[in-house]
């Protein structure tokens, strides 16, 4: 199985003409899943890799029978994202990758209280969006079909990530020790994301396919914070390990400065590299210095839960 | 983007919150002459983006116009943790009966913005929270809905503020949460919110901050506050002549982009990194194995050949950087034949050999074979994936400052 996608899931692109969506399509509809149209306002009547294009969401709706699809990926300009993301919602899709970045606070906050108002999930924005090995993925994950398939293949660690790229690099490690992924989901490097470790771990606990989670991390923000209390809380089968970028921020010459993504800012001691860790290890998650000891500390842990 | 406090006040005026009638300058003679327009006596506040004015003489009492100049003249003069005063603030002296907290913030958790308001006035808000919680009114509000007074009536009541004072000061706190969304704000704080004797509110002092994804669709409040283009986002450092000539080179064409930033980097590794987490993956794996970066840089989104060659020779030509990393983790969009080209011509154009110069190439992904071809052809010391990030960084570290020691 999987989370939150399966082979069954139909979506749409928002903004599929734009230069970076046309390739997102075409890799997605290599790797196997189901795009059953895309939305450029002004541009219906196109076709891109063969999926038809309209001005409004309503008219895909309309062309596939009255069917609201199951997702969508927006890649639209920022100015435009919330209008996109709102539309969707109302439309009644309930699976929404938000790629675009530098979309303002403000616009996050009211698309989440949206979609946490209609039951809908928004993974983003600034990702890369999630991919089931083997199965379907949604957004620019793991690049084309041929890249994705030789970094993720199917198996037993979900994996979530702050970092896109780093998704791919984790993924690829567990992938070459034989361990692969059940789902990996780039979560977004952003101050305010649509899901959080947290909020993702429900879906996990109930996939039978994942025995594991990696998760990687960065300076800033409060879902590691969270995601301890979350794992404190819920007594959870899944041991989690986790991967933390960015010490070198703690140090005093980088005080106030962000580096890799918008939500690396650290505004408060919480939120540096340091006392992540501390809480993290505090919860019983550890956090490893390399990613390549991942794998080796990914298969103890599952030993250790299995002869419990 | 961060305003000074006079900029501040103009915002908080803007949205109908009562402020007292002060001035701003950079003029110690015209100082005098705002003092006398008062009438009385004033304060003199520098104008800085840093705190800790007060303590640093930043801030003086003035009984007498002749007093308002002087301060005015020696506060202009006076360098603050390494800022210059924009200028000077000419305000008269309020004669407070009780000072409050009035702010808004995102909260990240609870992804909304929270509002705070506080009958402690004057002093951080962090030390009140934690000393006397019930002094602290804390509400979430909509991001999405329309803001209504009772919600920040509900948050004054809560610091347990009762009578005319919850009368007056409920619009205040409301207009500042509703300000806060319209003008995309990260920070809006009023502190102290004075309340005089006459039993109305005014702002004594604000601090704003917005966020620089907003700045597109704020150009009409920016512009109307005089800032100009030039300013930028006001980081809260003075780009290094790298990080400056990096920026230029990105702004050339927009095709992927690249970063670099050396303040705080000390060493003498030359990094050509990338990928935002790749970046502060390999940052710490090369300062973990006892290596000093000379720099700090990203590069993604797949950029032009000029890009990539324009950040390397940047980077080549910092002082005491001798040879370079360029190292990614594993690339899905950016082309690694691309990368691998830009670097060998930053190095024959420095007139450097790539082979001797580029001490590991370590880039997996998207077009590697043609990648690895060309770094073949230039004798680079290469690595695909089975190759960590760790281990990668691990050689850089030796072969580069091996060499040195």
């Amino acid at each position: 199985m999987s989370i939150l996608i399966n082979e069954n899931t139909t979506f749409i692109i928002q903004g599929i003409t734009g230069r970076e969506a046309v390739n997102l399509t075409r890799e997605c509809l290599d790797y196997g899943s189901k795009i059953v149209g895309g939305v450029t306002p002004g541009r219906k009547g196109r076709e891109v890799h063969g999926v038809p294009v309209f001005d409004t969401i309503e008219q895909v709706i309309e062309h596939n029978g009255g069917q609201v699809p199951d997702g969508s990926v927006v890649t639209v300009p920022p100015a435009g994202t919330k209008d996109a993301v709102i539309e969707a919602l109302a439309a009644g899709i309930k699976t929404i990758v938000i790629v675009t970045e530098r979309i303002p606070r403000r616009d996050v906050a009211a698309m989440v209280e949206y979609a946490d108002n209609v039951g809908a999930r928004i993974i983003g924005p600034n990702c890369l969006g999630l991919i089931v090995p083997g199965v379907a993925k949604m957004g620019g994950i793991g690049g084309p079909a041929k890249n994705a398939a030789q970094a993720y293949q199917p198996g037993s660690v979900g994996v979530m990530s702050r970092s896109g790229g780093m998704t791919t690099e984790i993924s690829s490690t567990l992938t070459a020790a034989g361990l692969g992924v059940s789902t990996a989901v780039s979560i977004g490097g952003d101050a305010i994301i649509g899901s959080t470790y947290a909020e993702l771990m429900p879906y996990f606990e109930a996939d039978e396919q994942t025995e594991a989670i990696v998760i990687y991390t960065e300076p800033g923000g409060r879902m590691e914070a969270q995601l301890s209390e979350w794992v404190k809380e819920n007594n959870s089968r899944l041991p989690i390990i986790a991967f933390m970028a960015g010490k070198f921020m703690d140090d005093e010459e980088m005080q106030g400065m962000s580096f890799g993504h918008a939500g690396t800012i650290v505004e408060g001691k919480e939120d540096s590299a340091t006392e992540k860790i501390a809480r993290l290890e505090a919860a019983g998650i550890p956090v490893v210095q390399r990613i390549d000891e991942i794998p080796d500390l990914v298969k103890q842990k599952i030993a250790e839960r299995s002869a419990a | 983007m961060r305003f000074f406090e006079y900029e501040a006040r103009e915002i908080v005026k803007r949205a109908g919150i009562p402020v007292t009638d002060y001035g701003f300058t950079t003029d110690a003679a015209e100082a005098k002459t705002i003092a006398e327009r008062i009438g009385g006596p004033t304060v003199i506040k520098s104008q800085v983006l840093t705190g800790g004015r007060m303590k640093a003489g930043g801030v003086k009492f003035a009984d007498t116009p002749d007093e308002a100049a002087q301060h005015a003249a020696d506060i202009l003069k006076l360098e603050i943790n390494g800022h210059w005063p924009r200028g000077v603030l000419v305000d008269p002296k309020a004669e407070v009966k009780q000072e409050y907290y009035a702010g808004v913030v995102w909260d990240g958790s609870a992804k909304k913005p929270l509002m705070l308001f506080s009958d402690m006035g004057g002093i951080d808000i962090e030390q009140v929270a934690e000393e006397h919680p019930d002094h602290v009114g804390r509400r979430h509000f909509s991001p999405l809905e329309p803001f209504n007074d009772y919600q920040a009536k509900q948050c004054i009541a809560d610091a347990g503020v009762t009578g005319k004072a919850l009368q007056r000061a409920t619009p205040v706190l409301a207009r500042l949460a509703r300000l806060f969304l319209e003008n995309d704000m990260l920070l809006a704080e009023i502190n102290p919110l004075a309340e005089l004797h006459d039993g109305s509110f005014v702002a004594l002092d604000a601090h704003m901050e917005m966020e620089n994804e907003g700045m597109p669709r704020q150009k009409a409040l920016i512009k109307a506050l005089g800032i100009g283009d030039d300013e930028g986002t006001r980081e809260g450092h003075e780009p290094t002549p790298f990080e400056a000539a990096v920026k230029a080179i990105d702004s050339a064409d927009h095709r992927g982009v690249i970063q670099g930033k050396d303040t705080g980097f000390h060493g003498n590794i030359g990094l050509v990194i990338g990928a935002g987490g790749g970046s502060l993956t390999l940052t710490d794996a090369v300062r973990q194995q006892g290596g000093k970066p000379a720099n700090y840089s990203e590069i993604g989104g797949n950029p032009s050949v000029a890009k990539a060659c324009g950040l390397a020779k940047e980077v080549l030509q910092k002082d005491g950087v001798e040879k370079i990393a360029v190292m990614m983790s594993i690339v899905s969009n950016t082309r690694v034949d691309i990368v691998a080209r830009g670097v060998i011509k930053a190095c024959l154009e420095l007139g450097k050999d790539p082979g001797e110069t580029i001490a590991i190439f370590r880039i997996p992904g998207a077009w590697e074979e043609e990648g690895f071809k060309i770094l073949d052809k230039y004798g680079i010391e290469y690595c695909d994936r089975s190759v960590s990030l760790w281990d990668a960084a691990g050689r850089a570290v030796a072969k580069i400052q091996g060499e040195a020691a």
